[in-house]
């Protein structure tokens, strides 16, 4: 007989001794590594869902607070600063144009966001480098367009109450990916309240099967 | 809502006997479609062109002999019958090309495409190009690229759109206005625009009132020789390259001479004769 065959013999007769024996030493055993299991489970599981979200999300705050409240309270909708352009296309968050309309360079209220605003933007003839929360991909196309005038949708539906703001939230971004976490949504479950929870292509998809009958093909949404 | 109430199916028509290789289509396809250029641009293996002008002779030495070119694009195949199944779509295995059934346009997603290149090998027109390389452009000019057109990164495969993001605008302009379909003039491509000789038609070849549906005449029935074979055009100077093979491809050739028309596909010693005349089962 070879080397390796005694030993293989003896490894598991040795096995077989321990799986058998019934003393109360390896009850103990067992009942510890029951709670190492429990308790290593436990944490790997809360690091999981608690600890990599924030690890993986980093946050940014807005170059100074916007207030839609106030302004839609002022201007009356959405459309008159987020409009759609005569080509079709959408303007998305207003240039410093837009905001001169109404503004000069000395604040018209109280609030000290307005005074950076003045101050660090339209007295230095700067755009503001808003942080865009529902900036999509680079690969997707989105006709704002086809949604408004087309299916007549408003814009709740997938950018929430956003004009009832009064705070301007910090903005997250994927550390890995370089998305808006508004694209996976809060929810880390990926539980959706809300049909604008989340912005992925599977909620475009549900919602243009139910409205349309089918999902599109590849083009009609990418670029 | 909105719908496409009507079917497209958009393709073009190239006359070869305008063409004179000046390579315009080339580069503005480049510069529409943020395709990036290489150092070397002499190594085909490396080098991305969606579309790409081929030099034709007839064989014959002086004083016979004739040069024709020939630009190759994605030929944006139906599939046999028309049925949307592409040589590519048929084989990606991740979903990456599909075909547009309202507009007839095979698509390619970058951020799908994982690179196996199945699509490369089962493409007959050498119409698909792989990104070994990441995109580079000169310090600066990445400022300059397109924001209509996605960049693509190394290991994907990319190829022409017919400019499909000009469709889109096209399309959001339609909806701003409340119209319910494009003009012919609204999406154009940009090789079609930038053809100096005007050799590039492109519409819709089911639209009647297209040009391009005009000069190709595409037959309703399918040919009776080989009944994979669908749109065959009517005109007897029209052609399709590889035509019998069932590919059904949306762009179509145009030459008063014989010898540019054979050249559209491989002949058997004899089997020319019987195919030349033959356009359509309606011409008969």
């Amino acid at each position: 007989m070879s080397k390796i065959e005694n030993k293989a013999e003896n490894g598991s007769g040795e096995g077989v001794e321990k799986g058998t024996a019934d003393d109360p030493k390896d009850d103990k055993g067992l009942g510890l590594g029951v709670i190492f299991f429990m308790v290593a489970f436990l944490v790997c599981f809360l690091s999981g869902w608690l600890l990599f979200p924030k690890l993986l999300y980093s946050k940014k705050e807005q170059p100074f607070n916007f207030d839609h409240k106030l302004h839609v309270a002022e201007v009356g909708d959405c459309e008159t600063c987020h409009f759609l352009r005569e080509d079709g296309t959408f303007s998305g968050l207003p240039s410093m144009e837009s905001c001169l309309e109404c503004h000069t360079d000395e604040p018209m209220g109280e609030t000290k966001d307005e005074a950076i605003f003045a101050r660090e933007y339209v007295a230095k003839e700067k755009e503001v480098p808003w942080l865009v929360y529902s900036k999509q991909p680079d690969c997707v196309f989105f006709s704002h367009a086809a949604h408004i005038n087309g299916a007549g949708m408003d814009c709740i539906t997938c950018h929430g109450p956003i004009g009832e703001s009064t705070t301007s939230r910090p903005y997250e971004e994927n550390r890995i990916t370089g998305y808006s976490r508004d694209i996976w949504g809060k929810n880390i479950w990926g539980i959706k309240k809300h049909s604008w929870d989340r912005m992925k292509m599977d909620d475009c998809a549900v919602c243009h099967k139910k409205e349309t009958g089918q999902q599109g093909y590849c083009f009609q949404c990418h670029k | 809502m909105i719908q496409d109430k009507k079917e497209h199916k958009f393709g073009m028509v190239i006359d070869l006997d305008k063409c004179t290789g000046c390579g315009s289509c080339m580069v503005s396809c480049m510069s529409e479609n943020n395709i990036p250029f290489k150092e070397d641009e002499s190594r085909k293996k490396d080098s991305i062109t969606w579309m790409r002008v081929y030099k034709l002779t007839n064989g014959k030495s002086f004083p016979d002999i004739q040069i024709a070119y020939l630009p190759r694009p994605c030929q944006h195949c139906s599939g046999k019958g028309g049925h949307g199944h592409s040589p590519c779509v048929s084989v990606c295995p991740a979903t990456a090309t599909d075909y547009g059934y309202d507009t007839g346009i095979v698509s390619q997603i970058y951020t799908r495409c994982f690179g196996c290149r199945y699509c490369m090998g089962a493409c007959p027109y050498h119409a698909r190009y792989f990104n070994w390389w990441d995109p580079e452009w000169p310090a600066g000019q990445e400022k300059y690229l397109s924001p209509n057109v996605s960049p693509r990164m190394r290991g994907v495969v990319e190829k022409c759109s017919l400019c499909y993001h000009r469709y889109q605008a096209a399309r959001d302009k339609a909806y701003y206005e409340g119209r319910d379909d494009i003009e012919e003039s609204e999406y154009q491509t940009a090789c079609t625009t930038a053809c100096p000789a005007g050799a590039i038609v492109f519409g819709d070849l089911n639209d009647p009132s297209h040009m391009v549906h005009q000069i190709v005449k595409p037959d309703p029935h399918p040919d009776p020789m080989n009944k994979y074979v669908v749109d065959k055009s009517r005109n007897p100077k029209v052609f399709r390259l590889l035509e019998r093979l069932g590919t059904n491809t949306k762009i179509y050739y145009l030459s008063e001479r014989e010898w540019v028309r054979k050249a559209g596909d491989n002949y058997l010693d004899g089997e020319w004769d019987k195919v030349k005349n033959h356009h359509g089962s309606s011409s008969k």
